[in-house]
């Protein structure tokens, strides 16, 4: 029995303890809160009791209990919000793994259950384990682009959330007094952690933990810079960790024209319209048109889903609630329902809401940095909203209807 | 007296009551979670726990031990291999998609931002690890060259 890891004196490392399991236990419990907290906020952020073609978990339930009509303040919100999300989900890797490795023994405990409750136990631990690497595993590909995932990226990691969270509080719940004697006592419990035929240490306690908030650190300091311009070079293993190009256009892209399936055809001057549907009928300008109405400017960022952004940029165009006003709703903006010109990606069509319409820093933007808009950033115009999700601000726009959805 | 019990006794009531919450909120979420490819979906859940305990933990905890069986009875220079491997590791693990540019067509044609860089940068991110962690060995060894560390 001593070679099978059902063993207690399988498990040789002394670093294995009630104290250092603790330390990364409450570093976990404070940082997957706030992820689970970013992430509620994150799903909050695209307004999906608005209109179906932003909920991409309609069969919610209770799930959306908290929702809430996103704000338009600060106009940084969901640039801070998402990207404490993912840049706090890598940080959190090596600890996330630190702690299961030093649990992992108790994976092989005999008996297999001592009581019902142990058992049931055990299966929690099974969700919180394979749910939480699951949450990790799809956030961690998602921000890769690399789509490998059983089904949409948005309901598994949605619905994954809620089914891991279930363990974690219950966990939490379980364990929390334990950790916290462990923190507090200068002299460690002996517990089934610690190995009853420890090697010789190669590395102490304090050794591990810095090897682990140092893997924590090198991570943090090669992802952060991709929410920053100016700090961009240094996110060197991350996914927007570099610009493309140079020049009033050269900001993050998250889709091009060409990936949308957007050609210089629809693009063009003579094609393409804008339409304006409202209370009073329908209006249709083109580019040359809407020149001719009044132009706003605003600073305003672009904040990716995936943890990425760009530093405040300096667009013009046309507000929104002036668009309203040209359709019958002068004074009073109601909700906006935007189709693109795109004809692939999940949110061609987006809805935004009236406290987003209404705001004067809400653009149907033409220009950007003093420049048109490129093709990738959304030529011939494009939406730009404070502080909501990159891809409520559609890009390619074709179409505008306003009124309450 | 000693009779082999058969059935499990209920343990804590307390701790079955929250059990029992849990597992409510999890399956609430849980038939929302598994209501397309469930199979695939469940599988990829129980996977992760497995993958990671019994192949990804076991594999780096016997490289470890090679490393550390190799390094003979002083010692001195494990950290020094460890840490930068393992943290090189780490940064391949989290990016791996990208340094192996299995998504670089996709990645490319999404963001227009060239995907070659990343296998260039965790090259020479890993060789400024291990330079660094070389560095800091010579240092301290000629620092202290009469009283090494360790048994």
């Amino acid at each position: 029995m001593r070679r099978t890891p059902f063993s207690p004196s399988f498990w040789r490392s002394p670093l294995r303890g009630p104290w250092f399991t603790s330390v990364l236990g409450v570093v976990l419990l404070v940082g997957i809160t706030v992820l689970f907290v970013t992430g509620l906020l994150s799903y909050a952020a695209y307004n999906p009791d608005l209109s179906p073609v932003n909920d991409k978990t309609p069969d919610k339930g209770l799930l959306g209990f908290y929702l809430f009509s996103w704000p338009t303040d600060p106009h940084w919100l969901y640039r801070l919000t998402q990207g404490v999300h993912v840049t706090l989900g890598i940080t959190l890797i090596p600890v996330l793994l630190a702690k299961l490795w030093s649990v992992v023994p108790k994976l092989f405990t005999l008996p297999p259950a001592r009581s019902v409750t142990h058992a049931l136990e055990r299966l929690s631990l099974l969700l919180l384990v394979g749910g939480g690497l699951f949450e990790f595993v799809t956030g961690v590909l998602n921000v890769q682009l690399d789509y490998i995932f059983p089904g949409s990226f948005y309901p598994l990691h949605f619905y994954g959330a809620w089914v891991f969270f279930g363990a974690f509080l219950a966990h939490a719940v379980l364990k929390m007094p334990t950790a916290w004697r462990n923190l507090r006592q200068l002299r460690e419990e002996r517990n089934d952690l610690v190995s009853v035929n420890p090697d010789p240490p190669t590395v102490s306690r304090r050794g591990a933990l810095g090897l682990v908030g140092g893997g924590s650190l090198l991570l943090f300091g090669t992802t952060v810079g991709q929410g920053f311009d100016g700090l961009r070079w240094s996110a060197v293993l991350a996914p927007h960790g570099a610009d493309p190009g140079s020049g009033p256009g050269g900001f993050q892209i998250n889709k091009t024209a060409a990936y949308a399936g957007v050609t210089a055809a629809d693009r063009s001057e003579e094609a393409w319209r804008l339409v304006v549907r409202g209370r009073t009928g329908t209006v249709r300008l083109s580019r040359a048109e809407l020149l001719q109405l009044p132009l706003h400017s605003s600073s305003l960022p672009i904040a990716c889903v995936e943890g990425w952004s760009t530093s405040d940029q300096w667009w013009r165009g046309v507000r929104l609630r002036d668009l309203a006003a040209l359709v019958g709703y002068d004074g009073d903006p109601p909700d906006v329902f935007v189709q693109s010109l795109q004809r692939h990606g999940a949110f061609r069509r987006a809805a935004l809401r009236a406290n987003q319409v209404a705001d004067p820093r809400s653009l149907l933007a033409l220009f950007v940095n003093g420049e048109p808009l490129t093709p990738d950033h959304g030529h011939p115009a494009r939406i730009i909203v404070p502080a909501a999700p990159g891809v409520l601000n559609t890009k390619w726009v074709a179409e505008l209807t306003f009124g309450d959805l | 007296m000693t009779r082999p019990r058969l059935t499990l006794p209920l343990g804590s009531p307390l701790q079955l009551l929250l059990l029992a919450c849990s597992f409510a909120l999890s399956a609430y979420a849980g038939v929302r979670l598994l209501d397309g490819e469930w199979f695939e979906i469940a599988l990829w859940i129980v996977g992760a726990a497995l993958v990671h305990d019994l192949v990804l933990l076991p594999l780096y905890a016997a490289a470890d031990r090679l490393l550390v069986r190799a390094s003979g009875p002083r010692r001195t220079w494990v950290g020094y291999v460890r840490v930068p491997a393992a943290l090189s590791l780490l940064l391949l693990l989290v990016w791996f998609p990208l340094i192996t540019g299995q998504v670089t067509t996709r990645y490319t044609a999404a963001t227009a931002l060239p995907a070659d860089r990343f296998l260039e940068h965790w090259l020479l991110t890993t060789a400024t690890l291990f330079a660094g962690s070389a560095v800091l060995f010579v240092g301290r060894r000629r620092r202290k060259p009469t009283a090494p560390r360790g048994r």
